[in-house]
């Protein structure tokens, strides 16, 4: 099958982010807390995307902060996914007390916004990485629990599990081999929507300061830093703004490319 | 004789499908079809699904579903064309001249709005009469339809009443504005079918009083032959045979039509008693936090070898005792005796050689068959979950089986997806037989495929019970599948068994008043068979 | 009990429910986290004095029972204690915000629900043509856009490119409504965009629901124009979901708000939250992170109710 344009961008995109933040070290022209031109220089062939409020280059700060971005983005949507898919294929195949627990739970963090629960939590916690993964991953898991959960529930109910359950097969054989292949494709799409959330939140959460922390700099972080200059008419702010924008758009179009792909192998004939 | 009402010329419709994530197809639904309906005449539209019969009792309104484009030919109502006449002659048209009944009267209904609101809702838009007027007349057509309180009837919401009323309601509001030519689409094919024959005889009378013509849209070439005056044969988008209904049903030209017309007529003998493989005696069953029985203290008995029928309507709980007798939905009462041993009520308690031995087929091949799995994937997992069969032996094993359904070579490493629908249920029949079983429950296994096809999987199940003396509980409600198959019968209403015995016995007056009412429900190919029935019932009730 | 009322009963005590399950995390949740919250105030660097007297002032030497209830009682009574870093009467100072909040939220709302499900309707009529693809595909964007993006770039557009307006939104005591307006215009702005596209992505797919349903085909056949057909048939239709719509999206505007305040420096109820757990001030967060999730809760309560009341099977059952 053909890929259509926009999933084609929104590929290419992507993987140059994450080329960009795995070989961080070897493509910053700049290092990361270096004042090395001076404050708030516009673009120039020296700093491709000018210098920030004590004189960093942008370029540099970008390629790093994204690798911190990035690599939060990642283990939390993976813890979330994880927990999540693992907990809600569980509630749909027991039922029962496990379901109704699970569900009831996640009924409950789901009444508050994430971020004020975020925000109630980041009270008291200490605002590390670890922290933050893991509060953002245990957020999220709830939403790919729902997912999967339905998505399960849909499939067990198929003709094709019962005759498996009147064969004897085992659970495992179940879940893996029935269920999960047909669950796969609206689940990985899942997976990027939620790496979408885990980028804008963790950017949110350190745009308000209460995220990522020096000396580690990070997309949001860097636009709280450059707001300022904004009134000036300085654009160093926008540079990692746009950023996030162009990550979560672009990451957005292959999961809209995939979940259009997985309507199409559920019904009609092929071949 | 007259000009015809409507007359189609040559027609020709195509339709773009978007099958999501590949390219568009050009598809030809319809091709060079002539046909005429005079005022006041009935002409039946005939085949199989895709034979293109719905896309052209639309067209008759000049509309086409979706992307569906009326591309060619003529459409000549009352002698002027309307296949690309503009939106307003269309409009006009519509509702006024030519109505429709659709096929599910449940959704075709606006479910916010009260019935007589909808029903006069044309009349009162085309200015055919006033409110009151148009309103007496609802009312008098719902009477003539043999609705319940006609004067209050349509102060009702859709959800308030039962699937045949609506279905009657929905003929009522084609009948309101005084059309001249009125679209069923399978008008009956949803229903019951003690409630078909109700709804059949209504509108064939409701036809006939007010003398409008009709294009009667199904199937089932017996439904058709009550109503029809004409019958138009389709199969693929193409004529197969056009004839009034006398030469149709009884002298049928084309091999198609007389396979269609000598369908579900196999010749089946039934076996001789013999001592049960499986005995279900007194069960009774409830679903979980639900407050009635769904099954009845049921008993009946099956013999290696034979077909047991379990026929019954919607509700009757017959597809339960095939969940019970699994140990899917296990037992509250009763006991389920099955090849000399007694079977745990539930699925978790049986040895691996009960389950081995009481295979499952289901009615809808699709969803019984995992869509990523392969033809060889899904026939094998039984040969190596039993019989540990790996590699080469299971693959020629499953070769085998897949020559036993009749489907050869080159199937094996297909998937679902890329089979016919007669060939998806044959798989599952092989992943059935893969396992070796004594005895395997059929769940209406043939009613969601087109006759012909479902003929072809009669016949396979009757070969392989002869080759492999396997045991059949065979869940229908189509009675002849059951005089094609069974060996004995059991007949349920309401969760309980309500007549039993060898086929011959139960199919041979004196009948109870439950068999007597759904045997002499099923259309029968013969011209005339409803009002037989009518007369008689109507004998009877007189009688009593 | 006509099963209406039975049901909305229903839905209002379990969200009532919710709402002490929800205080509970709040209360109980903060301090059953690893770590001491008063060391968490104080940082590492406190002396054991410190840390007894925060402890003694913060009441953590009282049962967490006692404690929880002492809470709830003064949640319900107005009375939410003293924040811990100024001393301030915390329901006095959410008293002198709340007002700005709303103003804010209620511009947004009285500006984006008309558009959204405007444009709704208009991507629903034209599914799949031009005008669809075009509102579809900028939408698209918009959602990809945290809010405070979404607003530094509304700020540069509108402060320096066209240069229209302040780019700090600031309300005072006594100034007119016009003026008011025009302060909150930016974050007005930033505000409906984010809300906008979810709302109209919505809206359509609800309507795009309702026009597959066999009884619009039903009306189409009737000869009804295809205004008619959607005045008359589809609209009595996709009324409930639609408002039940607005509404889930309404409560997505309380997290908006949050950020669109610090983003603005507008001295609203979101800041407060968000200075005061930079400062580690849990009395403050605690009483503001509850306000807010009761006006979460107390939207979805509504969603849920409209949807029920609107539901022709549930009005006239059998």
């Amino acid at each position: 099958m053909k890929m259509p344009l926009s999933a084609l961008l929104g590929l290419t995109f992507t993987a140059l982010f994450f080329l960009a933040a795995i070989f961080a070290d070897v493509i910053a022209p700049y290092p990361l807390d270096l004042a090395v031109g001076k404050v708030w220089e516009p673009p120039s062939a020296t700093y491709w995307l000018g210098t920030d409020t004590i004189g960093r280059d942008i370029l540099s700060r970008l390629i790093y902060g994204g690798q911190v971005t990035i690599f939060v983005a990642t283990a939390s949507s993976l813890l979330a996914f994880s927990l999540g898919a693992i907990l809600g294929f569980t509630a749909a195949t027991q039922g029962g007390l496990v379901d109704q627990l699970l569900s009831r739970l996640v009924d409950l963090m789901m009444a508050i916004p994430s971020l004020i629960i975020a925000l109630v939590v980041l009270v008291v916690l200490p605002r590390s990485l670890i922290t933050l993964i893991l509060l953002m991953g245990l957020l999220d898991a709830t939403r790919v629990f729902r997912l999967a959960r339905a998505v399960a529930m849909d499939i067990a109910v198929m003709d094709y599990v019962e005759a498996a359950r009147l064969r004897g097969e085992r659970q495992s054989w179940i879940i893996f081999r029935e269920i999960l292949p047909n669950a796969l494709s609206p689940l990985v799409a899942e997976l990027g929507l939620r790496f979408i959330f885990a980028v804008l939140f963790i950017s949110t959460l350190s745009f308000l300061g209460l995220g990522i922390q020096p000396p580690l700099a990070d997309w949001g972080g860097m636009v709280q830093e450059n707001k300022d200059g904004l009134i000036y008419g300085k654009a160093a702010a926008l540079m990692p703004a746009l950023a996030i924008a162009v990550l979560a758009i672009s990451v957005n179009l292959v999961a809209d490319w995939v979940l259009s792909r997985t309507t199409s192998l559920k019904g009609g004939r092929g071949g | 004789m007259d000009k015809p009402l409507l007359e189609i010329r040559n027609l020709k419709i195509e339709a773009t499908a978007y099958p999501p994530g590949e390219p568009p197809r050009h598809v030809v639904l319809v091709e060079d079809v002539s046909v005429s309906v005079q005022k006041g005449r009935v002409l039946g539209l005939i085949g199989e699904s895709g034979a293109g019969k719905s896309t052209i009792g639309l067209a008759a309104m000049a509309f086409g579903r979706g992307g569906v484009r009326l591309t060619g030919g003529q459409i000549l109502l009352n002698g002027r064309d309307i296949r690309g006449a503009d939106v307003g002659t269309l409009r006009a048209l519509r509702g006024r001249e030519v109505t429709y009944v659709a096929q599910s009267a449940a959704a075709a209904f606006n479910p916010a709005k009260r019935l007589m609101e909808q029903v006069i809702e044309t009349t009162l838009l085309h200015k055919v009469m006033g409110r009151t007027e148009a309103e007496a007349r609802a009312v008098q057509l719902f009477h003539k339809l043999g609705l319940p309180n006609p004067e209050t009837f349509g102060q009702r919401f859709p959800h308030q009443v039962s699937g045949g009323q609506l279905q009657r309601a929905m003929t009522a509001m084609a009948l309101c504005p005084k059309p001249e030519l009125v679209v069923f689409d399978e008008p009956t094919t949803a229903l019951d079918v003690t409630t078909q024959i109700e709804v059949l005889a209504a509108i064939k009378e409701a036809i006939h009083d007010t003398g409008v013509a009709a294009l009667y849209i199904t199937h089932d070439l017996a439904v058709v032959a009550q109503v029809a005056d004409d019958i138009l044969v389709l199969r693929g988008g193409r004529k197969i045979e056009y004839g009034t209904t006398d030469q149709i049903i009884n002298a049928p030209q084309e091999a198609y039509t007389r396979a269609l017309v000598s369908v579900r007529s196999i010749d089946h003998v039934e076996k001789p008693e013999a001592p049960p493989i499986l005995s279900v005696a007194g069960v009774t069953a409830r679903y979980r936090g639900t407050s009635f029985d769904v099954l009845k203290n049921v008993t009946v008995d099956l013999a290696p070898g034979q077909t047991l029928a379990v026929v019954g309507e919607s509700g009757s709980g017959k597809s339960t005792l095939a969940r019970v007798i699994t140990g899917l939905l296990p037992a509250t009462q009763g006991r389920i005796s099955f090849a000399g041993r007694v079977l745990p009520p539930d699925l978790a308690s049986r040895t691996r050689d009960d389950l081995r031995e009481l295979q499952m087929i289901y009615q809808m091949a699709d969803t019984a068959m995992n869509p990523r799995q392969t033809v060889g994937t899904i026939i094998g997992r039984p040969l190596e979950f039993y019989f540990g069969l790996k590699g080469e032996a299971r693959r020629d094993r499953v070769q085998d089986l897949l020559d036993q359904i009749e489907m050869g070579k080159g199937y094996i490493d297909r998937y679902p997806a890329e089979l016919s629908g007669g060939q998806k249920q044959r798989v599952c029949i092989a992943r059935a037989l893969a396992a070796k079983p004594k005895l395997i429950i059929c769940d209406e296994v043939t009613s969601a495929l087109d006759p012909l096809v479902a003929d072809g999987i009669l016949k396979l199940l009757l070969n392989l019970q002869a080759q492999e003396g396997v045991a059949y509980l065979f869940i229908t409600h189509d009675l002849a599948t059951v005089r094609a198959i069974a060996d004995r019968i059991a007949v349920m209403y309401r969760g309980s068994v309500v007549r039993y015995g060898s086929k011959t016995d139960v199919l041979t007056p004196p009948f109870d008043d439950y068999t007597d009412l759904l045997l002499s429900s099923v259309p029968e190919m013969k011209l005339g068979w409803l009002e037989g029935v009518l007369a008689s019932r109507r004998m009877e009730s007189a009688g009593n | 009990m006509h099963p209406v009322i039975k049901l909305v009963t229903q839905r209002i005590a379990l969200g009532l429910l919710l709402l002490l399950a929800v205080s509970v995390v709040i209360f109980v949740g903060t301090e059953a986290l690893p770590g001491d919250v008063a060391s968490a105030i104080l940082g590492q660097s406190a002396t054991p004095e410190a840390l007894a007297n925060l402890r003694d002032s913060l009441g953590l030497n009282e049962p967490p029972l006692t404690r929880y209830l002492a809470w709830m009682g003064g949640l319900l009574t107005g009375d939410l204690g003293t924040a811990l870093t100024n001393g301030q009467d915390i329901g006095q100072a959410i008293a002198q915000r709340m007002g700005n909040t709303l103003f804010l939220a209620v511009c947004a709302a009285a500006i984006s629900v008309p558009l959204a499900i405007l444009l709704g309707l208009v991507a629903a009529r034209y599914a799949g043509r031009w005008p669809d693809k075009v509102i579809s595909g900028i939408t698209l964007s918009t959602i990809s856009l945290p809010e405070f993006v979404a607003g530094y770039f509304v700020i540069y557009l509108l402060t320096q490119v066209f240069p229209v307006f302040q780019p700090v939104a600031m309300i005072f005591p006594g100034m007119t409504f016009w003026a008011k307006l025009h302060a909150v215009a930016l974050p007005v702005i930033v505000l409906v965009l984010v809300v906008l596209a979810h709302m109209m992505r919505m809206t359509r797919a609800a309507i795009l629901n309702v026009m597959q349903s066999a009884y619009i085909e039903t009306a189409e056949l009737k000869g009804l124009s295809p205004m008619a057909v959607i005045w008359r048939h589809a609209l009595p239709n996709a009324v409930a979901p639609i408002i039940s719509v607005v509404v889930i999206n309404l409560a997505y505007l309380v997290v908006g708000v949050v950020v669109v305040e610090v983003v603005f420096s507008y001295n609203a109820l979101g800041k407060y939250l968000v200075d005061h757990v930079a400062k580690r001030d849990l009395p403050v967060v605690q009483a503001v992170g509850m306000i807010f999730a009761a006006i979460y809760i107390g939207l979805n309560i509504v969603a849920d109710v409209v949807s029920i009341v609107a539901n022709p099977r549930l009005r006239h059952p059998k």
